[in-house]
Formats: C-alpha cells, structure tokens, sequence
C-alpha cells in the first residue's frame, strides 16, 4: 500500500542534510539551548542543594524535548506547504505516491532527526545533568515517540489545509507556541485558572507534557493510561482528518 | 475491425466556481498518434488534459483511457500513462538520478532509469541537484519521469514554454523519438509553429470550447485556402496576363515585384503554367502559404498572442 515509502524517506533524509542551514536550525540550535541552559542552571542549581538541582535538570530536559517536537513540527508544515506551492505535490500526485505515504515518510524523516538530536542531546547533556543517565533512556525515548508523533498528527493537519508557505509557519506558531504556556510544562494545569483548564485538557501537548514529566521522574506507564490514549487518540483524528482533507495544489 | 481510440473525451464540461473552464469539450486520440490542443493560455487546454489525466473531475460527460475510466480506474491508469505536468517542479536538492530512482520504484514495470537518461542527454547530470538544472535539462528530466514506466500514452502539457528556441527543438525531437517507439503521445502548446511540426492532428480549443479538429493541413485547407504568390519580373506584359489566371482574385506591383493573391491549391500551378506559356522570365518566386497562426486568427478573431 505505501509503495515507495522507504525510497522517498531515504531521499528525504538526504535532502535534509544538503540543506546546511536545516541541520544547523533542527539538531544544533536545541543541543545549543541544551548546552547553554544546563550550564548556567546546573551551575546555579548546584550552588544550592542536590535536591533543586534535579528538579531543574527534569524541566528543562522536558522543555527541551517539547522544543524539538515543536521544530519538528513547524518544519513538516513548511515542507509540505513549501511543496505544494511549487509544485512538488503536484508532480508526485500523477504518480501510485499516496498522499499518506508522503506524510509518512516526512513524519519518519521528523522523528529520525528527533531522535538523533535526542541522542546528542544526551551524550552533550550527561556533563551537565549527571542524573539524566539514571533516567530510563528507553521509556522516555518511547514516550517522547509516541509525543512527538502525535503532535506531528495535529501538524499535518495544518499541514494539509494552509493555503501558502507564508502563511503556514506563523499560523502554526500561533497555535502551537500558545499551547506551551499552558500544557502544565512551567506551571501545573492545576493552578491555571477554570477555562484555560479547559483549554488546555483539550490540548494534546498538555498530555505530552504530562507523560514525559512523568516517565522522567520514574512514574509508570501504567498511571499514564489516561495520557497514552488521549495522544494516539488525537494521532488517529487528526490523521484521517488529513487524509481526507489533503490538497495537492 | 476498427481500433478503439486510445483516448476518448465526450462532452466534458468543468466548472471553477461560476467561471465555465471547458464546455462540451469532445474528441479522439488515436493510437501512435500526436495530438495537440492547441489554444491561447486561459482557453481550457491544461484542465482537459487534467481531466484526462485523472487530476481532476470534469463535472459532466465521460472519459475513457486506454478503456479505462481516469478517475474510477486510477491507480491502474497510472501504471500505463505518462504525465509531464505545466509548471511541475521537484525538490531543488534532489539528484537527477535519485528522482529517476524513486520514481521507478513506484511502478511495477519500469524501463532502465541510466539509459533513458541517456537516451535524453542527461547522463552527465545524473549527479546533478534538480536546482542546478536548466529549464531545457529540467523538461528533459520530466520527460525522463514520464517514460519510466514504459506508458502507451504520454500527456505533455505545455512542454517547451519558456525554453530557447534550440532547445524547443531538441525536445521536438525527442517527442517524435516517442512517437516512433510506438507510443501516443497527447500535448497542449500554445506555440502554433509547435503544433504545425509536431502534431498528426490538433484541436483547437478557445474560451474551454474545441473549435475545429483537423491535421494541421488540412485546417490551413479548409479554413485559409487563399494563396499568394510574390515574384519579379520585368516583363511589362505579365500583369495582364495573370489577372486572367482562373483562380487568381488580385493583382498588385510595385515596381517589378508582383504580389499575386488568389485561393485554392490549384492556383500556385496555374500561376507556374502562366508563366512558363508566355516565357515571362523571373529572378524571385516564393508563395507564402497560410499556417496554423492564420487559422487561429481566422476562426477566432484575433491573434493567439493577444
């Protein structure tokens, strides 16, 4: 069914990387941020107490990895707008390509370089946050798949109905941007007042946030079930809200 | 046993909001034959060709493919045409043969990617990123797609825009070397001269309608049969005499130069045998024959570049 999947991944990879400016932006810039914040909060933190200090380094790894989520999905929009206006979508239209599988293969494309970036992130990280090598590195990795997946859904959904390239990456700023601020990421759910609440039980980063904040603090799986579902529930509508909702040019 | 049509299109009709694209829109594409429809931009060429395709859906009449339905049949459509899209573009840091590469995998029969590339003067940039391309290279790179998956029918549109005149005809070339392969080949152009060298058979199609459908010949026969014949001679004798050649209407001179109009495919002959009966002897003869452009501004009223 998707015929050509793992040939257009692969190019797509290696179109990515022949874009300098792109690796620079997707990998460097959070590994960058990464760095930058672990030395002045680390250094900061372990002033004070040990105790602090751990609870930093979790926000910030979490913030981190949101941020990559984000870029990543940012960046699926833009491609995809980017190609459908020239023309791109159009040509790979006239072929077996199905519009699924050139969503997929730009999703693998994204979590590929999520993961590499992750991976960097935790070799640079591990002189900043010793503790960050006690985590589970195989739950949170998973966590942060199923994330980040699902985020990318909502994405290529806006993906599929923006109209332009210039107008696609501030309207999915705009929306994605305003949902850290109240995914219980700085400040828990909780304390927001009654109808950001709201708003926010209906953001799918708020249980993102929720599950890899609790797989990095050693919560288990199963007191995340309510978590677990609301993301692939939002994978599977957004997805086939795309898939019927795609336009080629 | 009469051969069904590779393509048949009868009385489509495809509507953009309350704007008629293409109206009652109907004819044949016969097998190993090179079609054009030809128009202005705007006229309806593109959006029939889509429809053909199976990019889009006309909102009335049928199409029917090589027997296939372009729109219900799709994906085994696909496997057996060929599509070169207007304004088609591919990722700018894609190499010449990583895109001839994923293309081939996408269809179960396909043709050998490094000696079509070849065959269309490309191998040299099998290398090259699709942005480095130039327009002429870029055009033969779609053509290099379209013929992957060794179609039956191969759909052009508006191939040679924005190409230099030598490359126009480098490309030229290569659609008759698909023409001789055997295979149909179904284009749009607005470029008349194009269509005049390169077609079998042409529809012109104006504001989403046909209006004629004829081999460039015979529309230049039946819609401008006039003819004209300039020469020069100093033989002072010669006006008379070709004012009474049957199908000559007039007569003009300046100086020694004769301007002789008349119509019908007769009437250059009648105007060689006028001259060789009275022995008028001439140092320049050319006829100036009428051409595609000259139908066009005949059956529409203005010029297709207009």
């Amino acid at each position: 069914m998707l015929r050509g999947l793992g040939k257009l991944t692969w190019l797509e990879i290696k179109i990515f990387l022949r874009e300098p400016l792109g690796v620079v932006g997707a990998i460097g810039m959070p590994v960058l941020v990464f760095v930058v914040l672990g030395r002045l909060l680390g250094r900061r933190a372990a002033a004070r107490s040990p105790d602090v200090a751990s609870g930093v380094s979790v926000d910030v790894a979490v913030f981190a990895t949101i941020l990559i989520a984000l870029a990543a999905v940012l960046s699926l929009i833009t491609i995809i707008s980017i190609y459908r206006e020239g023309g791109i979508l159009k040509r790979l239209r006239a072929t077996p390509l199905r519009p699924e599988t050139i969503l997929t293969a730009h999703v693998v494309v994204k979590l590929v370089f999520t993961a590499a970036t992750l991976a960097l992130m935790i070799v640079v990280g591990a002189r900043y946050y010793p503790m960050a090598l006690d985590v589970r590195v195989v739950s949170f990795s998973l966590a942060l798949l199923l994330s980040t997946t699902s985020i990318l859904s909502t994405g290529f959904l806006i993906a599929s109905i923006v109209p332009t390239a210039r107008f696609a990456q501030p309207m999915a700023s705009l929306i994605l941007y305003p949902m850290i601020a109240i995914s219980g990421l700085f400040v828990p759910v909780e304390s927001l007042p009654t109808a950001l609440q709201t708003v926010a039980r209906l953001v799918p980063l708020t249980y993102a946030v929720s599950l890899l904040k609790g797989i990095w603090n050693g919560s288990a799986w199963s007191a995340h079930l309510l978590d677990i579902a609301a993301l692939i529930l939002v994978f599977v509508v957004c997805t086939a809200l795309s898939a019927k909702l795609f336009r080629w040019e | 046993m009469i051969r069904q049509p590779v393509v048949q299109v009868s009385g489509i009709r495809k509507l953009y909001g309350a704007t008629v694209a293409v109206d009652e829109v109907s004819f044949d594409v016969q097998e190993g034959e090179i079609f054009g429809l030809i128009g202005p931009n705007g006229a309806g060429k593109t959006t029939t060709m889509e429809c053909v395709e199976g990019l889009r859906v006309p909102d009335r009449g049928t199409i029917s493919v090589l027997a296939l339905d372009p729109v219900r049949d799709a994906r085994r459509l696909q496997n057996r045409i060929g599509v070169q899209l207007q304004e088609a573009q591919l990722q700018k840091r894609v190499k010449v043969w990583e895109a001839v590469d994923l293309w081939a995998s996408l269809y179960p029969k396909t043709v050998n990617g490094d000696r079509l590339l070849e065959q269309l003067g490309l191998a040299d940039k099998r290398d090259a990123w699709f942005m480095t391309l130039s327009g002429g290279q870029k055009q033969r790179l779609f053509i290099a797609l379209a013929l992957i998956n060794d179609p039956e029918v191969v759909f052009l549109d508006e191939l040679t825009t924005g190409l230099d005149p030598q490359a126009r005809r480098a490309i030229w070339d290569l659609v008759r070397g698909i023409r001789a392969r055997g295979k149909t080949v179904c284009l749009t152009t607005h470029l008349m001269e194009e269509a005049e060298r390169l077609c079998d058979r042409v529809a012109i199609i104006e504001h989403g309608r046909i209006i004629d459908i004829d081999t460039p010949g015979r529309l230049v026969g039946r819609h401008c049969p006039e003819r004209t014949v300039v020469l020069t001679t100093d033989d002072r004798t010669a006006e008379g005499r070709f004012r009474t050649i049957p199908l000559v209407d007039a007569v003009s001179r300046r100086d020694s130069r004769y301007t002789i109009r008349g119509r019908g495919e007769g009437m250059v002959t009648q105007v060689i045998d006028c001259l060789s009966e009275h022995r008028i002897r001439v140092t320049d003869f050319r006829t100036v024959l009428p051409n595609l452009e000259d139908v066009f501004l005949k059956l529409t009223g203005h010029s297709i570049r207009d």
